[in-house]
């Protein structure tokens, strides 16, 4: 059965062009109904209601498959002709199913050419980047939240604003490639597949988080994810190191390394930079410049802003980190020169960021609100996909609507979880010292206090 | 004769060199005589041999055969992917070597001495020593850290500092001291082949020093586990815990004591975390006293820490005197022979001490 399954749903992988195949049953299921709308006439309401449901609706996978448009039908019987429309409407071929957009250009270092001036969209694909930014965005905003109300303490570091350079940087990746950021990295950890409810869970330090309560906001892991790291700058030496592994197994993977613009001027960045060249490294260094380290303004902290060509000798590209498809194309654009066996790349994403530095930070002792006013107004991320979609009738505003509802029904309820779920039992103090070790003895705080620690 | 050639080889002159000087690539004798580094080298060989993942990187350990020619003969026949030559960064490739353990790779990372070690110590805490417990059991880093510590001759202040109170103190790091070659050959393997991170203290002036070891300790699979001490030399007396070159000195004032119907026993830690504070109590609740040898600073080091514990044990109602430690002078490293001379415990303090500690 499994392996059936996975003929199939790699088969409509190589079909839709799809990154990620079904893991489950339903998912494979909606994802053969998705290329029947998309390959057929019309299907009848029937087809909708047939379809089987998952109890949870979220999946593990970022790549956000219609299971959640759907679900929401189930939810809400009592507007079923409201739901039929919206299935139907999938498969309705008045909507532009793909569209070419012009993207700004970016500024090169050391390149003879960049990305290329257009991106396409699918509708599928603009669906799949909303989706991701919006969970983002309310997922950050649910973390503000509950800071507030003291549910979450300590460190908070929030992304919304950012949206775009996660989904874009996702978005030309795959999920066996590697990854790596800093601190404010509870949007990444969300794009390399780990849900809402392990993350929200972790920040509000319960034993069902990421890390089951014990690493809080800025150490959160997943498979080929390396967090979430707090030392400012440590995080790239340790990305190169990744991609020497790659290089070194050969498996033609490569790894993201990011830093923003305020770690930028730390020394052991330039000291990878200079064996990641000298070694060809398989290394996108990603500088993601919201304007701010802290609550210095680049030009107070750098004596050259421009980010892109600290790399020097690296080749190096300045992007629009506001707008996905930019994002996305810049990072393909990358991604080709690493597996290319080029060597690293450094790329700038020019972006910014609502909130503060951090949750302890109103964010406007050093800026004002005029200024994130205009951003907000005027280059949010969130907008422009979606306004981009609406003017070329890609979707409706109800569908957006929709999905915008089913994205709060599912932060609400991982929010409900990440409060209720209780933190870790006090017996898991002292475990994940060491790995693959037998159970040792810890010293407790005074010395009759002898606990045990497990791999 | 025999005892003035082996406090001559102990002071680690580099004349020591010609002997011990085999070529590691045969099949080993019965019983013979390896220095600390061809027992160090030999580790290395047959670990990169036998796991691909394993591989060392470092300043110098290629094609210069390593700083200390600890690494001799391995860039030729491994090459460039396994045996790296890196620029002077250290923060950036110990870095880049955690990293490489977080992705699956199984590396050796050299700074060159343990004094380097302080431009990158924020990535051997930080990034390896804490991951594994931040990420509640998901990331692993498999790593090992080696290179000399404490004081060489003659290399003043910048370069002397001993290492191992340090890096101890630090939960999530295992930190191993060897003595002799065997302890070499034997803790090294144990530390590649450990999925944890390792921090390995090398002494550069026993790196000349042959010891005979045994067939078995030759074998390819002889490993020492991390975490339990040896007892070099049985006593009754007193008990004398050390690790590293101070090893030496104790079993060498042992012996002048013995003339005096003293009998110390003498313990290498081998591991100072996890230490093997078992080992230490059973030792003095056989003895009653307990004498404390170590290169390092005497504030917060190994032997405070040792007191600490034996206090806090079933050892203490055994003691017949409070512990004393034998330690470094609280001083930076001097230059000049005399005064680096002074600066170090010889073998002349530890018998001081132990005759203080016995009330003799």
């Amino acid at each position: 059965m499994k392996t059936m399954m996975s003929i199939i749903s790699s088969a409509l992988c190589r079909m839709t062009g799809r990154n990620a195949g079904a893991q489950s049953v339903p998912e494979l299921l909606s994802d053969l109904s998705e290329y029947v709308s998309l390959t057929s006439p019309p299907a009848p309401p029937a087809l909708a209601q047939t379809q089987k449901q998952p109890e949870n609706p979220a999946p593990v996978s970022a790549r956000g498959s219609t299971e959640q448009l759907a679900s929401v039908q189930t939810d809400q019987p009592e507007r079923p002709e409201r739901a039929a429309r919206v299935v139907v409407a999938r498969s309705f071929t008045d909507f532009t199913p793909q569209m070419t957009f012009d993207i700004k250009k970016c500024d090169l270092h050391r390149l003879e050419e960049g990305p290329p001036l257009k991106a396409e969209l699918t509708r599928e694909q603009g669906l799949q980047y909303y989706r991701t930014m919006q969970t983002v965005r309310r997922m950050e905003l649910k973390a503000d939240q509950l800071y507030k109300q003291k549910i979450i303490r300590g460190f908070c570091h929030l992304y919304d604003g950012q949206e775009a350079c996660a989904a874009g940087i996702e978005a030309a990746i795959n999920l066996s490639d590697h990854l790596i950021t800093a601190y404010r990295a509870h949007g990444y950890t969300y794009t390399r597949g780990v849900s809402v409810k392990e993350i929200l869970a972790e920040l509000t330090g319960r034993k069902g988080g990421v890390a089951k309560g014990k690493g809080g906001s800025m150490h959160m892991y997943a498979p080929h994810f390396y967090g979430g790291n707090g030392i400012v700058g440590a995080q790239v030496p340790l990305g190169a190191g990744i991609a020497l592994a790659c290089r070194y197994q050969g498996n033609n993977q490569l790894c993201v390394t990011l830093y923003g613009d305020g770690a930028a001027n730390q020394g052991q960045i330039f000291e990878t930079f200079n064996m990641a060249a000298l070694w060809k490294l398989p290394c996108i260094f990603i500088c993601e410049n919201n304007k701010y380290g802290m609550g210095t303004s680049v030009e107070r902290a750098a004596a050259s802003t421009d980010y892109y060509k600290r790399g020097d000798f690296i080749p190096g590209l300045r992007v629009d980190g506001m707008d996905v498809l930019c994002v996305r194309e810049a990072a393909k654009f990358a991604a080709d020169h690493c597996r290319a066996g080029k060597g690293p790349i450094v790329m700038e994403l020019q972006t910014y960021r609502y909130h503060g530095h951090s949750m302890s930070d109103p964010g406007v002792s050093y800026r004002t609100r005029e200024e994130i006013q205009e951003v907000r107004s005027k280059s949010d991320p969130i907008s422009m996909l979606k306004e981009r979609m609406l003017a070329n009738n890609m979707a409706s505003a109800e569908e957006f609507k929709e999905i915008d509802i089913a994205i709060r029904k599912e932060v609400e309820e991982a929010a409900q979880f990440a409060t209720s779920d209780p933190e870790p039992p006090l017996d898991e103090l002292c475990n994940h010292i060491f790995h693959n070790e037998p159970p040792l003895e810890v010293r407790g705080t005074n010395p009759w206090s002898k606990l045990k620690s497990v791999s | 004769m025999a005892s003035s050639l082996r406090s001559f080889l102990r002071t680690g002159k580099n004349v020591v060199l010609v002997l011990g000087r085999r070529s590691f690539h045969r099949s080993s004798p019965a019983a013979a005589q390896v220095t600390v580094r061809d027992a160090l080298n030999q580790a290395m060989d047959e670990e990169l041999e036998r796991d691909e993942r394993v591989f060392l990187m470092g300043e110098e350990v290629a094609q210069y055969d390593g700083a200390y020619k600890v690494s001799r003969g391995l860039w030729k026949k491994y090459g460039d992917k396994r045996i790296i030559d890196t620029p002077i960064s250290e923060m950036g490739f110990a870095g880049i070597a955690v990293g490489s353990a977080m992705a699956g790779l199984r590396p050796i990372c050299e700074f060159m001495t343990f004094n380097f070690s302080m431009q990158a110590i924020d990535q051997v805490i930080n990034s390896a020593a804490k991951t594994y417990y931040m990420s509640a059991g998901l990331q692993a880093v498999p790593i090992v850290f080696r290179e000399p510590n404490g004081a060489s001759a003659g290399v003043a202040a910048q370069h002397s500092q001993c290492f191992a109170a340090w890096y101890a103190h630090c939960p999530g790091l295992k930190v191993v001291s060897p003595w002799n070659s065997e302890d070499a050959r034997g803790l090294l393997k144990s530390a590649i082949r450990d999925d944890n991170p390792v921090v390995f203290l090398e002494n550069e002036l026993m790196y000349g020093v042959p010891f005979e070891m045994s067939e078995e300790s030759q074998s390819k699979d002889f490993t020492i586990p991390i975490g339990k001490a040896k007892v070099e030399r049985q006593g009754s007396h007193v008990t004398l815990v050390s690790h590293s070159r101070f090893v030496g000195h104790c079993l060498d004032a042992a012996a002048v004591l013995a003339k005096e119907g003293i009998e110390c026993e003498v313990i290498n830690l081998r591991t100072i975390r996890p230490m093997d504070v078992d080992s230490i109590e059973a030792s003095v609740m056989k003895t009653n006293h307990l004498v404390t040898v170590e290169g390092g600073w005497p504030q917060f080091g190994v032997g405070a820490e040792i007191c600490a514990r034996v206090m806090e044990g079933p050892a203490f109602n055994y003691l017949d005197a409070p512990v004393t430690r034998v330690t470094g002078v609280d001083i930076p490293m001097p230059y000049a022979k005399t005064l680096e001379e002074h600066s170090l415990p010889q073998v002349k303090d530890i018998i001081f001490s132990v005759k203080k500690t016995l009330n003799v």
